[in-house]
């Protein structure tokens, strides 16, 4: 729409005709503002390390992006806010006592081979974020699991190391989670409101939904995503959570433990990675909790978020191929019976 | 395949470089991830590859006139077999502890495509000494290739060469597993193209 067309010259140009004034960079800004609270909380409980370590992320993945792209002469786009809405995500789900070396290295893989070898933003089959992550766990197996435990008070230099919930679930059973953090509504709150060892930003719930209600209010994510995803982890976690049989598992540890809300809010949800029809959607979602809850349950790691996501991110394309509506207009040819 | 004559020089840079097994065909990758996890054994198969394929271009080149082009295949099949069987057994002698870790894919080399691709293609239709040389050139190819590989997946994933240290400090895990041999197999044939289209005016690999 740019060029000044004169009173007598037809313009022809392909639709859209009429656009609103979202652009990426708006929507990018908006989901980093909305991560705010939970990196906040993570530092509130984490201390300076967690800031420390969430900024060395954005910075090396702001750098990588901007060194990669003004080496190959092109135009450099950290200005969106996608990298360092990358770096930010990769640095709320490492753990609080990483060396400096790591989120260097995750950054890097994260930017450079998940989004820019692929073509950049909107090209990438993967979740950069994630992808990073996923290679530094399974890199670095011994220092991606020293878990801090929260001490909310600001300068804990020695903060002592301890097991996530998951981790103690998987290990020692529930009797024993519940028996540290005091009584079973302790627990919950302490869940909650985030005072517990695990990754910098997935530890508190509220500081999540928070920022995750403002997305949804400014329609940036829908529903199907997050609610297919937390609900198929809610059903499978009270059907085969438990030991006394089916139907005896307890839910809410599962939904408020490990980095299901942010992984389900803000990291399934990535427009380029999940399928863009609604119904699409909501299979992913359900693929996505199924294999959470598989990997929690039986497999090898406590924590099963980011290998559901990223393993439903292959199957993207595939399911919006199956669940593309008809066309307006077009007529269902019926097949003819044999007989 | 190449109309023009080629001498036996360039045939043997042809292999090495302008039609490399992995890097330029993207053929028998399967070895080439699952092998190169050290150095070591990396570059014993890369050996017996180019004992292999050398071996069965001239003896397919001695036997072209007498194979019938229907049941050229099976034919081709049994002078692999025979020539890998003769390599499986010496390695099972004389390089015991190398042949516990690899002796599974030296069996493999049967299968491999590309010196299948090289019997077909080039030593059914050429005379011994060139065939030879053809042969010897892919295999050279595939070798440089796994050297190639096994270096920067065995100084990333362990510190090491051939088993000796070389760096100190924790080492990228990733690299001595599955996905680090995809990674670092596609990042190379990145970088080998790249070298292509900039200092020697190729296309690429799509260009080819």
């Amino acid at each position: 729409m740019a060029t000044e067309a004169k009173a007598h010259e037809l313009i022809v140009s392909v639709s859209p005709h009429v656009r609103g004034n979202e652009t990426v960079s708006r929507i990018m800004w908006t989901v980093n503002l909305s991560l705010l609270p939970a990196f906040l909380m993570s530092v509130y409980y984490f201390g300076p390390l967690a800031a420390f370590v969430t900024g060395l992320c954005i910075l090396s993945a702001v750098l990588s992006e901007h060194i990669y792209q003004t080496s190959l002469k092109k135009k450099s786009t950290i200005g969106d806010g996608s990298a360092f809405l990358t770096g930010l995500l990769l640095g709320l789900n490492l753990p609080p006592s990483v060396p400096f070396y790591i989120p260097i290295i995750g950054s890097v893989i994260a930017i450079v081979i998940t989004k820019l070898l692929f073509g950049g933003l909107g090209y990438n089959v993967f979740n950069p974020a994630l992808i990073g992550r996923a290679f530094l766990l399974i890199s670095f197996p011994k220092l991606m699991t020293i878990w801090s435990e929260p001490t909310a008070q600001f300068v804990a230099m020695d903060a002592k190391t301890t097991a996530t919930p998951l981790g103690i679930l998987k290990e020692e059973g529930l009797a024993k989670l519940i028996e540290i953090f005091g009584d079973k509504t302790d627990l919950y709150i302490s869940l909650l409101m985030g005072n517990r060892a695990g990754s910098l930003g997935e530890t508190s719930v509220i500081a999540l939904l928070i920022g995750a209600a403002l997305l949804l209010y400014r329609g940036y994510i829908t529903w199907h995503i997050p609610v297919s995803f937390i609900a198929t982890v809610g059903v499978m976690a009270w059907a085969f959570g438990g030991q006394g049989g089916l139907f005896t598992g307890d839910p809410l540890i599962h939904l408020l433990s490990g980095g299901l809300i942010l992984g389900a809010f803000f990291m399934a949800t990535d427009y380029v990675t999940c399928p863009s029809i609604r119904k699409g959607q909501i299979i992913f979602g359900i693929g996505c909790g199924a294999i959470t809850m598989m990997i929690r349950l039986k497999g090898g790691f406590p924590e099963g978020v980011m290998f559901a996501i990223l393993l439903m991110n292959c199957f993207a394309p595939l399911i919006d191929r199956g669940v593309k509506s008809n066309m307006f207009g077009a007529v269902k040819v019926k097949k003819e019976q044999k007989k | 395949m190449s109309l023009k004559k080629k001498s036996n020089i360039e045939l043997i840079k042809n292999g090495m470089f302008g039609e490399n097994t992995i890097f330029r065909m993207a053929i028998s990758l399967c070895p080439s991830i699952a092998v190169t996890n050290g150095m070591k054994n990396g570059v014993a198969l890369g050996i017996s590859v180019v004992f292999v394929q050398t071996m069965v271009n001239m003896t397919i080149s001695l036997m072209r006139k007498f194979i019938h082009p229907k049941i050229r295949i099976p034919i081709f099949m049994l002078v692999i077999a025979g020539y890998v069987t003769i390599i499986d057994l010496l390695m099972a002698t004389y390089a015991r502890p190398i042949y516990k870790e690899i002796g599974l894919y030296i069996q493999i080399i049967v299968a491999f495509a590309s010196i299948f691709a090289r019997a077909e293609v080039y030593a059914s239709k050429n005379k011994v000494f060139s065939s030879a040389c053809d042969g010897f050139g892919m295999g050279v190819g595939f070798l440089l290739a796994m050297i190639v590989i096994s270096f920067f997946r065995e100084l990333l994933g362990k510190g090491t060469l051939f088993g000796y240290p070389i760096v100190s400090g924790s080492p990228l895990l990733i690299m001595i597993l599955p996905a680090g041999g995809f990674l670092a197999v596609g990042l190379l044939m990145g970088f080998f193209n790249w070298i292509d289209m900039r200092f020697f005016g190729g296309k690429g690999a799509s260009g080819v």
